[in-house]
């Protein structure tokens, strides 16, 4: 009795391995997709989804205009103080004070991603770029400024 | 001061595994006393990736505090944020839209399978079987799309907010988990095949790291740890959060209360988080995602206590508030370290290489452990 029920565990330990075995090598002959990125290979052609978050930029159009107001609701809603916004008093045509940004800081290296920001943002100034190729040689790369030299404020936005 | 190399006063001998090894997935340190091949004690020492979450957690606001969370069980990133939105929710009262708390569920349940598929590749690696790890994240991958096209990130995702969502569904998000479905559906009877039914497998796991249903309840092991020695601990049946009274799922009991016990649960429980999603895919109420909340959140003066299941047990949020923006005191009653505690209790009396099977169907974490 004892050896038939030895025969039986080895030949059914046997079994189970010819059943993997036989799944490892299916693959191994009808390897019909191929999954993995060639990733530096295929940089032209890789899309990142959509909503993917790389980092904070500040959208200008083609005027060189942003829609930034220096409320900094982004600033106050960010957990780890990625961002610092500047701000001075430009002249009116009419010859009046007028809250604008000088500079939109933004310290990439502190950034988690979180998403908040952009949520927090009332005009829609701020969005997240698909980017994600961030690696610099020198820390300061990482400290950016956002707003473009000599861009201002669109028209119409309070 | 702990004796961590050489020879104990009896002869016996200490090795150290880890911090840095690749059986203990992370910066766990194991000093574990040794008789010949025998185990006499493990150790463990924490604190090398103790980033003091709980402390931070006191200077962020209640929308902020909740993305540090998916940093502790980065596995299951989506389940911890659920557990500090229902909180921040239940304190503040917040009804969250019917939608909202759907589509969390489904996400939950997606970051489940994810979870325990990256477990069940890793703890077959450790076994020494090579080949399920790329089964296992060839279908990991298909989720992590899903969760970069309406998250964005694929693993530390902050997609929840107290009040609801962070974002509407992407629009191919329904296709897109209906084709994972049908994928998985055919794949984890793949996973049978190649480790399940596996003669060396079993030999290996039966009978390794008993763990009785009494030790389980004393050391405070929760979710699959606890499960395989019979303890019905599942939060989603026992106290049911979002819409989990409304779905229909079992709960996973085995009573082996070994390495293989603790295996089949979270195989089986792959299968249960299925059945949960499909349910829900073609029910997803319209409304909104998101429910209108104050600007700045302050939580009445009190104390508020949430559990969710996470992929790896019990996980408890606890705040304590003085009325001010901030939490006066957050504590994480997370899984992984009680089940961790008992890794002493099961590997006493057995071989140092049945060691890595334990820990490997314990599923530990070390971040979530050391928070």
């Amino acid at each position: 009795m004892f050896i038939v029920k030895y025969i039986k565990e080895v030949f059914g330990g046997l079994k189970s391995l010819l059943v993997g075995m036989r799944r490892t090598g299916y693959y191994f002959t009808h390897h019909k997709e191929i999954i993995t990125e060639q990733y530096p290979d295929n940089r032209d052609t890789l899309v990142m989804a959509d909503r993917f978050k790389g980092e904070v930029i500040l959208l200008h159009d083609e005027n060189n205009e942003h829609a930034c107001t220096g409320c900094t609701a982004c600033e106050l809603a960010c957990p780890n103080a990625t961002i610092k916004i500047v701000t001075k008093f430009d002249i009116t045509p009419e010859g009046k004070k007028k809250k604008a940004i000088d500079k939109f800081v933004y310290h990439l290296e502190l950034c988690t991603m979180c998403n908040l920001c952009i949520v927090a943002c009332p005009t829609d100034a701020i969005k997240m770029a698909q980017t994600f190729e961030h690696s610099v040689f020198n820390r300061a790369d990482l400290t950016k400024i956002l707003n473009k030299p000599d861009s201002k404020i669109r028209e119409g936005i309070e | 001061m702990f004796e961590e190399i050489g020879t104990t006063t009896e002869g016996d001998l200490i090795i150290n595994v880890g911090p840095q090894h690749p059986a203990t997935h992370g910066v766990l340190h194991l000093v574990i006393t040794l008789n010949g091949e025998t185990i006499k004690k493990v150790e463990p020492h924490l604190g090398y990736i103790h980033r003091s979450i709980e402390k931070m957690c006191e200077s962020l606001t209640y929308r902020q505090f909740i993305y540090v969370t998916s940093r502790m069980d980065y596995l299951s990133a989506h389940i911890n944020n659920h557990a500090c939105a229902l909180t921040v929710e239940k304190g503040m009262q917040i009804e969250v839209p019917e939608r909202a708390q759907v589509i969390r569920v489904i996400m939950d349940e997606l970051t489940r399978i994810a979870s325990h598929e990256l477990w069940w590749g890793a703890m077959a690696m450790d076994i020494g079987a090579f080949t399920p790890f790329f089964h296992a994240f060839r279908e990991r991958e298909k989720i992590n799309e899903i969760m970069e096209e309406t998250c964005g990130a694929r693993l530390t995702m902050n997609y929840y907010v107290p009040g609801g969502l962070m974002a509407e569904l992407h629009p191919d998000f329904q296709k897109k988990v209906k084709e994972f479905i049908v994928l998985f559906k055919r794949k984890i009877d793949e996973y049978d095949e190649l480790v399940t039914g596996n003669i060396i497998f079993i030999n290996r796991m039966k009978g390794v790291g008993i763990l009785s249903k009494e030790d389980a309840i004393s050391y405070g092991c929760s979710g699959p740890a606890a499960r395989g020695s019979g303890v019905n601990c599942d939060i989603r049946k026992l106290y049911p959060y979002a819409v989990y009274d409304k779905v229909q799922f079992d709960e996973i009991l085995e009573t082996g209360c070994d390495s293989l016990a603790r295996y089949m649960i979270r195989i089986r429980e792959m299968k249960q988080s299925i059945r949960i999603i499909e349910q829900l895919i073609d029910n997803i109420p319209e409304g909104d995602f998101q429910a209108k909340t104050k600007a700045v959140l302050k939580l009445p003066k009190g104390e508020f206590y949430t559990r969710v299941e996470t992929a790896r047990g019990e996980l408890g949020v606890y705040i304590m508030s003085e009325g001010a923006t901030t939490p006066y005191r957050i504590k994480f009653r997370s899984p992984g370290f009680s089940n961790l505690s008992a890794l002493d209790h099961m590997a006493r009396g057995s071989k140092l290489g049945d060691l890595v099977a334990m820990m490997g169907t314990l599923d530990l974490v070390i971040p979530d452990i050391d928070r």
